[in-house]
């Protein structure tokens, strides 16, 4: 039987080539990612090795003294000089490299940031003994040994286009600063390999930049050939302060290893997602093809049975037919798969992050799960086929009616569905009615629904068919009428059909909507809330700092600055979070709608409180209040005024006077500016002027605040379409797989519609029409699911935000619709073909 | 009765062919299936063709209703020569002029039986001439089952359906392969009875391929094949005397 199996597989290649490209594209994600994934961990892994190579024992230290935990103020901020001299006079220890590090951004020639602003940093050079630190190969000019002097990664500096003596500015935690660049070296740090920009001062500045003087964050020890790492770090140990911690090179190299991985799970978790649709999607693509193949050969079938073939062995000869597609498919799969690796690791080389060199790692893993995964899909869904092919009666052979395999009643999987459906909207409507505590349910609701619908959709087909039939019979006459009536000759058929569409458009449009919907309330958030032109904020999620908040203040043009600077506040001895604000100003940048008593009352000392807060508390103006300050002194402050809760301010609001008395470094994320004649260039560059060009800090305006969010939610959605690609494209496979089924079944009938005269452009059109109609069917069904799991979605997180309303973006879902319409034409243009061609004698000649 | 047909036979050709050959395949293999046949059917004129199996008789059908291709010859119908038409106007000479009528009955199983009826004029986008179509629907004697799909048909009723589907566009000539192919003795008698009924009421062409000699008594004239060849030609046919003629080839058939 398996021979007979193989014989097939040979006989059917046009066919069984759209299968094996479905379970292909899911096998070539399965596999693409899981090597991807192991060779760039490998290749992380002997970077981080290398790197850790000649480290003993590596130090590292946090400086926890704002961290109010007790006895922290007393701490030390870091391993001070006196800690590295007695470990440099351990047994067995030959050098010891003390690092201090921080932010550091480097301005191009223009002023702008050269980096993202998430891995600029700044660090110190540490020469040994012989004037060199190991750590830095110097291709140009030497290591800074002054203020005043910097060296730069080679990447940085070409970036720049800096070359030694040049001078080059560059911004710590605090005013930009010019440098004179002393050398360009080469690294082996994984940050600067993975595209981040890397200063080196001369130590005492970086100490004092960073730290204090005379303090490191962490501390590398190299040991002499043969002394015990573990031995030296039990001796280091003793000696550190409670706020640093040892560890050998080797684990140390270990550890990042492990974290390196960590931070690719989230991109390998993508990628298989998009292998589980493709696969997903696939199981109803192969089903619908194994389904084909049997009703193609219920006559050979029966023969076979009427000759003594036991219904086992059918079944497994089908079964055997589908292993071997999947095998084939299988092995294409992981092929392409490699490839698309390769392809991955350069396209991460492109977008600036180096990826390290390495060998391709394919592991028994990838192999197994891509065979695995590739065969079993493919076993499974030719299982139902499977079956009924087993179930052909012996008789068949005999019977000169062509074989249509009969549709059985739907009433047991429409009962299933509709139970499912009912049951996950009963769910999704009581999770939306519960608000945000009802999320669990609303999840477990959709997918019910998803699934529910999924398993009606044959039953669905029929009536919202019947809607657009009219139309077609009008718009396209005859060609229209039939393809309508065709549409929903086999529900069945048409439903796994449009399934695949159905599945992929209710992801996108669900979160198309959502996203829209979520941008739009954070555009009107902005809009409502900000009165401010102009919003300062530093690189790298930092702080800026008092010199800059000045700088704006004396600006030319500005009208009102007020800085958004996080304070904490004790009140009845709760801890409580504040802003501190400019009194008078702040009403300028942003919207306060004061609910009762005045704001004034913050320049006189007094503190202002959201509403809600006030009101849970039982707050009123006027009130007195008990409060413990940041430094722990102790006072009373008063209650000036009550305001609405915003977005962008804490609960408590105090003066920056009030606040700068007990807080002499305090932290700013944002500073609001209003200027005379709003934003403008002109304006703008006023601010960046004002700031001395620094370019680690960022001057946006009301649309670069509303971009910054949005395009956070704009990257997710492209790689959503990226998915809805991948569900087109499978289900053109899946639509071309159904017409040319149905147009092989229905041979006889389309050859007398071309005896009786249906020209081949007729014939044509009425295939191409029935493949819109049911790609047509799939996307309404899609984007129908799709909104509503939005809605409900939505409802669960309206609470957290303010100003929420449902958005449906109707050009994109029309888009969806058109491109699904284009769906239908792609995958109609061979079997509309191969109708319009087939031989009318033939197919209309009675056996 | 016999004066009608022959006053038509004196008047008007409905299709003709001349020379026709028809001829598969090359060299060794090549199979002649049409021999250089000439043939008139007349208008009003209710004509059978028989033979053998392999005779011919099909593709001699096939190639007069411009189904099929012929290698050398020339096939006029009404007054059009069908060699030098293109695929498209083919397809529209069948869908104005010609009726069909196939062994397995072929209506649309998505269609009622009243679309079906109308099917080639809907296909040309032409409305049905309702008195017409009322008096063909009456003659077929399936004015209550108009609103039922085929598969609620018996298999007679499906073909006086395809008969209706045949007349109704009012076609030149209808051409019939096998009608009773499928039927019952009784179903077959009827749906005999339908075409005999439309040449002489009606003035219809008809030309039918059967084997049955049975079938071929109800026509006017039956034209016998052989190996491509027209070989003999009876007016007036009675079941017996087709029958003995058929005999006749098996005979030839077996002895050659």
């Amino acid at each position: 039987m398996f021979r007979t199996a193989l014989r097939t597989v040979l006989a059917h290649k046009a066919r069984l080539l759209m299968t094996v490209l479905a379970v292909m594209l899911g096998v070539a994600f399965v596999s693409g990612t899981l090597v991807f994934t192991d060779t760039l961990g490998n290749a992380f892994q002997n970077q981080s090795a290398k790197s850790y190579k000649d480290v003993a024992v590596g130090v590292t230290s946090y400086d926890h003294r704002d961290s109010g935990e007790a006895g922290a103020e007393k701490s030390t901020p870091g391993v001070s000089q006196e800690t590295v001299g007695k470990i440099e006079g351990l047994d067995g220890v030959t050098s010891v490299t003390g690092r201090v590090s921080g932010f550091a951004g480097v301005a191009d020639p223009d002023g702008k940031l050269i980096g993202n602003g998430w891995a600029n940093t700044g660090s110190n050079f540490a020469p040994g003994k012989d004037g060199k630190d190991a750590s830095y190969a110097f291709t140009e000019g030497s290591g800074p040994t002054k203020d005043g002097e910097i060296a730069l990664d080679k990447a940085t500096a070409t970036k720049g286009k800096y070359t030694v003596g040049e001078p080059v500015r560059v911004a710590t935690n605090g005013p930009v600063k010019e440098y004179t660049l002393t050398g360009v070296f080469t690294t082996d740090d994984g940050e600067v390999n993975a595209g981040g920009s890397l200063v080196l001062f001369d130590t005492a500045v970086a100490q004092k930049l960073y730290l204090e003087p005379g303090f490191y964050n962490d501390l590398t020890i190299t040991a002499a050939a043969g002394a015990s790492d573990s031995r030296i770090l039990d001796q280091v140990k003793p000696l550190l302060p409670e706020n640093a911690e040892a560890q050998t090179g080797k684990q140390l190299a270990s550890d990042q290893a492990a974290q390196i991985k960590t931070s690719l799970e989230s991109l390998n978790q993508m990628l298989l997602a998009f292998a589980a649709i493709a696969l997903f999607v696939g199981v109803f693509l192969i089903s619908n093809t194994f389904t084909m193949l049997v009703a193609q050969r219920t006559k050979e079938l029966a023969l076979l049975r009427a000759v003594g073939a036991t219904r086992r062995q059918v079944k497994r000869s089908v079964l055997a037919e589908a292993a071997v597609v999947g095998a084939i498919a299988s092995a294409i799969g992981f092929v392409l798969g490699i490839g698309l690796a390769v392809a991955l690791r350069s396209v991460m080389g492109m977008t600036g992050a180096r990826v390290p060199a390495g060998a391709l790692v394919i592991s028994p893993t990838a192999v197994g799960a891509a065979f695995g995964v590739g065969v079993l899909i493919t076993l499974f869904a030719a299982w139902l086929p499977a079956r009924r092919a087993a179930k052909i009666p012996p008789v068949a052979a005999m019977n000169s009616v062509h074989g249509v395999a009969t549709t059985k009643s739907l009433v047991v999987r429409n009962s299933i569905g509709g139970a499912l459906a009912l049951l996950g909207s009963a769910g999704i409507v009581a999770g939306a009615a519960a608000g945000s505590d009802g999320r669990m349910l609303i999840g477990a609701g959709a997918f019910l629904a998803m699934v529910g619908i999924i398993v009606l959709i044959p039953l669905l087909s029929r009536p919202v068919i019947a809607l657009v039939r009219p139309l077609l019979h009008r718009v396209f006459g005859v060609s229209g009428k039939l393809a309508g009536l065709n549409a929903v000759r086999n529900p069945r058929r048409t439903g796994a059909t449009a399934s695949a569409l159905a599945i992929g458009l209710t992801l996108v449009t669900g979160l198309t909507v959502l996203g829209v919907t979520i941008g739009q309330a954070v555009d009107k958030m902005t809009t409502d809330n900000i009165k401010a032109d102009y919003m300062v904020t530093m690189a790298a999620a930092g702080d800026l700092d008092q010199t800059a908040l000045t700088a704006l203040e004396k600006a030319p043009g500005v009208s009102a600055v007020s800085p958004q600077q996080s304070a904490t506040l004790e009140i009845k001895g709760e801890f409580r979070y504040a802003s501190a604000v400019t009194p008078g100003d702040i009403e300028k940048v942003i919207n306060i709608a004061s609910v009762s008593g005045s704001m004034d009352t913050l320049a006189q000392g007094g503190i202002a409180v959201a509403e809600d807060t006030a009101k849970s508390n039982g707050w009123k103006v006027g009130d007195t209040l008990p409060v413990t300050f940041s430094d722990k002194k102790k006072g009373e402050l008063k209650v000036g005024a009550t305001y609405k809760k915003t977005e962008f301010l804490s609960p408590v609001l105090m003066s920056t006077e009030l606040a700068a008395a007990h807080e002499p470094k305090p932290y700013i994320p944002e500073v609001w500016v209003k200027m005379d004649g709003g934003a403008s260039a002109a304006n703008e560059q006023a601010l960046v002027d004002s700031l001395g060009k620094n370019p680690a800090i960022t001057v946006m305006d009301q649309q670069d605040i509303r971009n910054e969010f949005g395009g956070m939610i704009n990257t997710l959605l492209n790689i959503m379409y990226g998915l809805l690609a991948m569900a087109l494209i499978i289900a053109i496979l899946g639509v071309v797989n159904t017409l040319a089924m149905s147009v092989f079944e229905r041979q006889q009938e389309i050859g007398m519609l071309r005896a009786i005269g249906l020209d081949r452009r007729k014939v044509k059109r009425m295939i191409r029409l029935e493949a819109v109609v049911i790609s047509l069917f799939g996307a309404v069904i899609g984007v129908g699911l799709g909104s509503f799991l939005a809605w409900a979605i939505g409802q669960t997180i309206k609470g957290e935000i303010p100003g929420y309303a449902l958005v449906i973006p109707w050009d994109r879902i029309g888009l969806f619709l058109v491109l699904a319409g284009l769906v239908g034409v792609l995958a109609a243009l061979w079997p509309a073909r191969s109708a319009a061609k087939l031989n009318m004698l033939t197919a209309i000649k009675t056996e | 009765m016999t004066t009608t047909s022959l006053a038509h036979r004196a008047t008007a050709v409905a299709a003709r062919a001349s020379d026709l050959s028809k001829v598969y395949g090359l060299g060794e293999t090549q199979v002649v299936a049409l021999d250089r046949v000439s043939v008139d059917f007349r208008q009003g004129e209710f004509t059978a063709i028989m033979g053998p199996s392999g005779s011919g008789k099909s593709t001699l059908m096939h190639c007069v209703a411009g189904l099929d291709s012929f290698s050398s010859g020339s096939v006029q119908l009404g007054e059009t020569e069908l060699s030098t038409l293109k695929d498209k106007q083919l397809t529209q000479l069948r869908r104005d002029k010609i009726g069909f009528i196939f062994q397995a009955f072929n209506l649309l199983p998505t269609l009622t039986a009243l679309e079906n009826i109308t099917l080639p004029m809907d296909i040309a986008g032409r409305k049905p001439d309702k008195q017409w179509l009322d008096q063909v629907i009456s003659m077929i004697g399936l004015a209550d089952r108009l609103g039922h799909r085929p598969t609620q048909l018996s298999g007679g009723q499906q073909q006086r359906v395809a008969v209706a589907r045949a007349l109704a566009s009012q076609p030149e000539i209808i051409f019939g392969d096998e009608p009773t192919g499928n039927l019952d003795s009784r179903s077959g008698a009827e749906v005999l009875g339908f075409l005999r009924n439309s040449v002489r009421e009606l003035g219809q062409t008809v030309v039918m391929v059967t084997h049955d000699p049975a079938a071929a008594s109800y026509a006017d004239r039956v034209i016998f094949l052989a190996d491509g060849r027209i070989v003999d030609e009876m007016l007036h046919p009675s079941a017996d005397g087709v029958l003995d003629r058929m005999k006749a080839f098996d005979a030839k058939g077996r002895t050659s």
